[in-house]
């Protein structure tokens, strides 16, 4: 008997391991997914084009500065703040690729995005000329949003903002202060381009196994933080007050601008869903990426592709969003469930990426580090 | 007791398999102790968190600060003696207490398998494991020649309880018949060198996995049992752990069992192996010869007897203990530790924690990694004791820091097996009211799905 039941199991055993084609049958793909392929869609025409976009913007914007710092004037005043809001607009493509050099320079976007800004050290920089950018105490006294202090929030009018640049005793103080902002951020920017251009680019495309460091796997893991952190909490959750016991309305982006926090917000939304599905950044052409990985791993969820799932719930947080003030601070302090609304949608999205897709792609993350069973 | 028990119980036997498996259970343990602390996990684990998770009876067993790598000193000095043989009976009990110890100190950190070290050195302290080749040979100066048989045969039936109630859980609608959680985790093994990008992405391997991996549990004891089958099975045994040990992070497990198995070898076997282990010790001049030869007769089989039955009786009964909560096990998880429970799901989760003033409404989410290392949210987020202690925790915490009429929410989402994530805890349940206990926890949502099977 035992005998019997040996061979029987020995037999397939062996057949398991021995056939290698007529394996059609089950409608599983017979090709392997190529992730290097995702990884050269993502490089070639998603974040490379986005900093190639990102660059010269912030370049014309380190020119107007330099112009308004030549000579302060409501019109220099003006074209400054309109390349801010174009470079702004252009960063939310960027913030989210923390990976390669972006990383390696203890994290770019803590230098380029960290808000609000804390005034007080701005100011104490303008007053004594002692400061170093370089540092992490001065995280969130620079970037863009130390940019919108400067340019919109440091007088009440757009008048005594000019004369802070002229007629004030610490005039001196404030140009260079602004001009080491932009300055610190240009160069960052450059390194970051050129890291990405010289021999990082072929790097990132070739790793492309599931192991921890993998750049497949860092950038799936880097995506998600981003979209939680620098989207969900730092956009609209913080200021909502969904993590504290009140709602903190000079939380929002773009604060002293006063009417930008939704653009940026709506800006940053199209720029993850567009990862997502791996949209080119210059067209509307798409390649493979998160969502045709989701389909070849056929992840039907309830009737549909996950993938489907996930874009519908990024619809729905934008639908919510679109509803909102043009400034959260505005809808923070009339109507605030409006806010919290668009957090939960937003967040409902965390757990479809987190869980379900991580889930999916049985990704080896970073942070686990202890045997299985 | 009927005379067949009684003959049984009389039987002899030679102890050189028992002597052979005590060198390989501490040799295998000195080396997953010093695979641990080498990996720094010592610290990451068990000195770094603010909290750990407990398990119910026993929150007063805690990490001790850096006295902790103290505890991990005596289990991995404890498995050396068990290795040697020194002190025996000191030894086995040191390295049950010590390892016991470990295990109950943080549940984010259970494995199967570190349950069953734990079990099988209780069961080894009622062993004569140091009967044969071992150092209290020399010190008492003499050897035994024959140990009773049902002492090797305890381990052999402790074994194959592992085996067939790991065969037995497989035996459901998921594993089966939908390939989970193989068909999740095989095709992410695409960067295999030859089966990465072909039998991994494959849905008939994913199945054929599944069934094999069911039979080979449910079979494997009866295999290494008999002795015309015995090789061919021990065969079976090596290529699927170590295959397994490819496929999946498990640690030392795979060799511990593939150590573990060769105690259902004929004493000649383990003979040979000894005397290549006496060629060996040669060079040390250890006179082993005039030592006084006589049969083991345990003393205690009195007391020693009904203990081990109890412990089997337990070890029978404990894992159906499921049968008792009215919900979907691998959903509620309750009854789902200490069963043998292998690798059967895919289970993630996401689960936030709001602290609200229940005067006033308002409340605040919290940040996990306030208080959590990534592994033991990770661990947290899907399982429902862990979200009710965790939730606790986190009520004393914002009471101390003055927050008034603290209420805890949760709001989870979990995903099993290739479902997709779904509402997990009731998100109007007060967790910070509610206690822990052996009752079937009502405000876990339930699960709209059913997996058939055992």
């Amino acid at each position: 008997m035992i005998k019997n039941i040996a061979l029987v199991f020995g037999l397939a055993l062996i057949m398991g391991c021995s056939s290698t084609d007529d394996s059609d049958k089950g409608g599983s793909g017979t090709d392997d997914f190529d992730r290097s392929a995702l990884l050269k869609n993502l490089a070639d025409n998603i974040i490379i084009p986005a900093y190639q976009d990102f660059g010269p913007k912030l370049t014309t914007l380190k020119g107007s500065i330099e112009s308004f710092v030549a000579t302060p004037n409501q019109s220099t005043l003006e074209a400054a703040r309109k390349n801010w809001l174009i470079a702004y607009k252009a960063w939310q493509h960027v913030e989210m690729f923390n990976i390669g050099k972006a990383e390696a320079l203890n994290e770019y976007y803590y230098f380029m995005n960290i808000y609000p800004v804390t005034v007080s050290d701005i100011e104490n920089g303008v007053s004594t000329g002692n400061y170093d950018l370089n540092t992490p105490n001065y995280h969130d006294a620079q970037g863009f949003p130390a940019l919108d202090y400067l340019l919109y929030g440091v007088a009440a009018d757009d008048a005594g903002i000019v004369a802070k640049f002229t007629s004030d005793p610490k005039a001196e103080g404030y140009k260079d202060y602004l001009t080491d902002v932009i300055n610190r951020m240009d160069n960052l920017t450059q390194q970051v381009i050129t890291d990405w251009t010289s021999g990082y680019r072929d790097q990132f495309v070739n790793s492309s196994k599931n192991t921890a460091t993998s750049s497949l796997n860092k950038f799936v893991n880097d995506f998600i933080f981003y979209y939680e952190k620098g989207l969900r909490a730092n956009k609209i959750g913080i200021p909502s007050g969904v993590f504290s016991t009140t709602p903190l309305a000079d939380k929002v982006e773009g604060y002293y601008n006063q009417e930008v926090s939704k653009a940026l917000t709506l800006e940053a939304l199209n720029a993850v869903q567009d990862v997502f599905n791996g949209k080119s950044f210059n067209g509307s052409t798409t390649g493979a990426s998160f969502k045709t990985y989701l389909e070849y791993l056929k992840v039907d969820r309830n009737g549909q592709n996950l993938s489907a799932i996930i874009n519908a719930q990024f619809n729905e947080a934008r639908t919510k969003i679109e509803g909102l003030n043009s400034n959260f601070s505005k809808q923070i302090v009339t109507d605030n469930t409006k806010m919290t609304v668009a957090y939960d949608a937003l967040q409902r999205a965390v757990v479809y990426l987190k869980v379900d897709m991580v889930q999916a792609f049985n990704i080896s993350v970073d942070y686990v580090d202890a045997d299985g069973d | 007791m009927s005379t067949r028990v009684k003959t049984y119980l009389n039987n002899q036997t030679h102890p050189a398999p028992l002597a052979v498996f005590r060198i390989g259970f501490g040799v295998m343990m000195l080396l997953s102790i010093l695979r641990f602390w080498w990996n720094g996990w010592i610290e990451t684990l068990y000195i770094l968190p603010k909290f750990h998770f407990s398990y119910y009876g026993f929150e007063w067993i805690k990490p001790i600060g850096d006295y902790t790598y103290l505890i991990f000193a005596v289990c991995g000095i404890s498995a050396f003696l068990v290795a040697i043989g020194l002190k025996y009976r000191i030894a086995i009990i040191a390295f049950f207490l010590s390892f016991t110890y470990i295990e109950l100190m943080d549940k984010s950190a259970y494995l199967n398998h570190y349950y069953f070290i734990s079990v099988l050195s209780f069961l080894m302290i009622f062993l004569p494991a140091n009967a044969y080749f071992s150092v209290d040979n020399l010190l008492k100066k003499k050897t035994y020649t024959a140990i009773p048989k049902w002492t090797i045969d305890s381990i052999k039936l402790l074994v194959g309880v592992v085996y067939i109630y790991a065969g037995f859980a497989k035996i459901n609608s998921d594993w089966l018949f939908k390939a989970m959680p193989l068909k999740i985790w095989l095709p992410s093994k695409y960067d295999l060198p030859f089966i990465g990008n072909s039998f991994m992405q494959q849905e008939w391997f994913h199945y054929a996995m599944s069934w094999s991996g069911m039979i080979y549990d449910l079979i494997i004891p009866f295999l290494l049992i008999t002795k015309r089958t015995r090789w061919f099975a021990f065969g079976l045994v090596v290529f699927f752990h170590v295959f397994t040990r490819v496929l999946f992070p498990i640690g030392m497990f795979p060799y511990i069992m593939i150590v573990t198995t060769l105690i259902f070898f004929d004493a000649d076997f383990h003979l040979r192996i000894l005397n290549v282990f006496r060629k060996l010790l040669k060079p040390f001049r250890v006179y082993s010869e005039n030592l006084k030869t006589q049969i083991y007769h345990c003393k205690k089989q009195k007391l020693v007897l009904p203990i081990i039955t109890l412990f089997f009786v337990f070890q029978i009964t404990f894992p159906f203990r499921y049968l008792l909560y009215p919900n979907e096990l691998f959903w509620t998880e309750e009854g789902f530790r200490f069963s043998w429970r292998v690798m059967l799901m895919e289970k993630m989760g996401n689960t936030a924690f709001k602290i609200v003033d229940s005067e006033t409404g308002h409340g605040f989410l919290v940040d996990n990694s306030d208080f959590l290392t990534s592994f033991q949210e990770k661990q947290m987020s899907f399982q429902p004791d862990f979200i009710l202690e965790y939730a606790h925790y986190l009520g004393d915490h914002f009471k101390s820091q003055g927050h008034k009429n603290v209420q805890v929410f949760a709001e989870s989402y979990v995903a099993l097996n290739g479902r997709l994530s779904q509402p997990y805890i009731d998100t109007r349940i007060d967790l910070y009211k509610e206690k822990e206990s052996f009752r079937s926890k009502n405000w876990i949502l339930p699960f709209h799905d059913e997996i058939k099977g055992f």
